[in-house]
């Protein structure tokens, strides 16, 4: 290996040679900068936009199941194809109770009806759901407020927990809680209101803009409306599979259909959507990455063109070390070094610089919908180490060609000449 | 120690080609002091380097130290120079960055020696040709003759079976360059064995054997008597 001695040669080496040409060094150490910047820049993007779609899809609810009735496409049993399958609260409580591996469970009813406050009328999507409902979807009272309650759900409370949008269509700057509003003529008494939460998938519009009512509520005031759908999760996500295997199975013998029916049920597992955002941000990332690697790209030439002039003038002296009795990899791993010394300066100037432009970004006062969807720039490990493997591979091939060149010396023809 | 047979050293350069060495038969024993003379272009240099290890020929058979050179790769040579012979050459050829004592350790380094025992080695030499106080200075701060004291010392610091010298008082005065003569005489009743080519008929006489060289060939070849 290198032994001290070589590296301090090295090191004195590029000194000189950065002596003779400044200012082509100065250009280059500038160009693997300005690469580095761009690469850690966009990695950087890449990485909060990965955490910004993280948060938004946890809007959603994490590693949730959601339940609908579908119709049969099988004969079953004596039944025809074709038939409807419709929830009741009982299948609730049968799921709840014979599946180990659902941890919560609501069920979701809804209408679209208007909500009147004073003057103001909206309509909206109001639920009746079970009090799971709002941990399980992220739909979080803020402070001051609270979710649908067991109290409720058991003596049929008329209260309401408003979507943040729509308390503030129907209430302005004031406090809606504690208020009532009118829904078909009867009152409804405010108990909370959804902290703002990025939302990226949805089945039916934000929850910003929706209701939430206790299910036996909502099931005295709409008697003939049946449940929509129910929203589950598995105690892990890993037990996601089989918790929906298990809910067909159920579901399939209490309604006499083919249990490998697929569509007698709708399931949406949330987890599927989650890895395809994942994905999609993983894959975003790596464009990002490779933009920028293909302008450090471009440093790299430089630093290789430089490598290669400094092999030419220094033709005499690799002739002298071969006479000297310098081996194939004695005489290259110095050019080797040196390209990756120029990259490394460069790469830690780009780096410093892109350190500071992304606390710039992350200290100005940026608001709106448009940034929780595209989150910050964002140093992290993960792209500390993708940008020191960037820079040092394209340092080394920088270093290698030249020094190939270097090693095809011949050391006769080297010392000749004066 | 040196058993040339046959050698021929054809150069092909486009479409002309020349015939530096057209079949020299040299043979070198130990504790030799062979001067190579012969006009400009008649193959000296051409034959050092071959013998030197750093140009192959394009036939002929050559055994240094009692192994055939032809077919070994670049390290193989590279290991053969480190260990068997030391270079020293008309315009100095020293590291411009690099202190004396580094020079002088470059053999080592090469050749793997552990670090203190190459910087010590390697000042040993310095103060065998009479650099002992010029130890860190880089070479624009030493005299002609005091680098080419230099070269010598790192031809032979890895203890080389052969010196090769190619007219090394070439750029020297005539005082530094006698000065020179004076040392490579030392290092022969050392006991050092040196081929050196030389215009100097000075230096000629102090050899104990005078090779003439014309178009490729040796024409004389004469031992004094000693
Ligand atoms: N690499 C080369 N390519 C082509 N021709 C070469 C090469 N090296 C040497 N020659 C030719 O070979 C012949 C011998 O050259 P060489 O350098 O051995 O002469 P020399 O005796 O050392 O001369 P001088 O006293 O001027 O140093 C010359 O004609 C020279 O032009
Ligand atoms: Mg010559």
């Amino acid at each position: 290996m290198m032994t001290r001695a070589e590296i301090a040669l090295v090191w004195r080496l590029f000194r000189s040679d950065a002596e003779h040409n400044r200012k082509r060094i100065a250009l280059t150490i500038l160009a693997i900068a300005w690469g580095t910047l761009s690469i850690v820049l966009l990695l950087s993007f890449g990485e909060g936009l990965k955490r910004a779609f993280h948060k938004t899809k946890r809007g959603l609810g994490e590693s949730i199941g959601i339940l609908w009735p579908g119709a049969t496409t099988r004969a079953h049993m004596g039944l025809p194809s074709g038939r409807t399958i419709s929830f009741t609260d009982e299948d609730a409580g049968i799921l709840k109770a014979r599946i180990p591996e659902i941890a919560a469970l609501s069920r979701e009813y809804a209408v679209r009806r208007g909500i009147t406050h004073g003057a103001k009328t909206v309509n909206a999507r109001i639920r009746g759901v079970d009090p799971e409902f709002g941990p399980m979807r992220n739909v979080i009272p803020r402070a001051g407020g609270r979710f649908v309650n067991e109290r409720d759900l058991l003596e049929k409370r008329r209260v309401i927990f408003l979507g943040d949008e729509l308390a503030t269509d129907l209430f302005g700057r004031e406090d809606p809680v504690g208020r009532t509003v009118l829904v078909n003529q009867s009152a409804f008494l405010v108990v909370g209101v959804m902290q703002p939460k990025a939302m990226m998938g949805m089945y039916s519009g934000p929850d910003k803009g929706q209701a939430s009512i206790p299910a036996t509520t909502f099931k005295a005031v709409y008697t003939d409306v049946r449940i929509g759908n129910m929203v589950y999760r598995p105690v892990t996500p890993e037990a996601g599979d089989v918790a929906k295997a298990q809910i067909y199975r159920v579901l399939a013998s209490k309604y006499h259909f083919d249990p490998e029916d697929e569509r007698a049920l709708g399931v949406w597992d949330t987890r599927e959507d989650q890895r395809l955002v994942d994905n999609i941000a993983l894959g975003i990332q790596m464009f990002l990455g490779i933009i920028g690697a293909l302008t450090l790209f471009v440093g790299g030439m430089g630093v290789a063109n430089i490598m290669y002039a400094v092999v030419k003038e220094r033709t005499r002296e690799i002739g002298v070390k071969m006479a000297l009795g310098a081996k194939v990899r004695q005489i290259m791993a110095p050019f080797v070094l040196e390209a990756l010394l120029m990259t490394v300066i460069g790469g830690v100037l780009g780096t410093l610089v892109s350190l500071g432009a992304i606390a710039v970004i992350a200290a100005l006062p940026l608001e709106g919908e448009a940034f929780a969807f595209l989150g910050r720039p964002t140093f992290s490990p993960g792209v500390a180490f993708a940008t020191a493997t960037v820079l040092g591979a394209i340092g080394t091939l920088a270093g290698y060609f030249p020094a190939r060149r270097a090693a095809a010396v011949n050391p006769a023809v080297s010392l000749r000449y004066e | 120690m040196i058993r040339m047979t046959g050698i021929r050293k054809v150069y092909a350069t486009g479409r002309v080609e020349v015939e530096a060495l057209r079949g020299v038969d040299l043979h070198i024993g130990a504790n030799e002091y062979v001067a190579v003379v012969g006009p400009s272009g008649s193959g000296k240099s051409t034959l050092m380097n071959v013998i030197g290890c750093l140009d192959t020929p394009t036939s002929g058979e050559y055994v240094l130290s009692g192994d055939a050179v032809a077919g070994l790769d670049r390290n193989r040579l590279a290991e053969i120079r480190n260990r068997h012979i030391g270079f020293v050459f008309q315009n100095f050829n020293l590291l411009p960055y690099a202190t004396a004592l580094e020079n002088v350790e470059l053999p080592l380094l090469f050749g793997g020696v552990p670090t203190r025992e190459r910087s010590e080695r390697a000042a040993e030499m310095l103060a065998r040709v009479g650099l002992a106080d010029r130890i860190d200075h880089r070479p624009t701060e030493l005299s002609g003759g005091q680098m080419q004291r230099v070269a010598i010392a790192r031809a032979l610091v890895n203890r080389p079976a052969i010196v090769l010298a190619d007219e090394p008082t070439g750029n020297l005065d005539s005082g530094s360059g006698h000065a020179i003569v004076e040392l490579f005489a030392e290092l022969h009743a050392a006991g050092q064995t040196i081929v050196m080519i030389t215009h100097d008929a000075g230096i000629a006489k102090v050899a104990t054997r005078v090779v003439q060289i014309r178009d490729g060939q040796i024409v004389d070849d004469r031992r004094a008597a000693a």
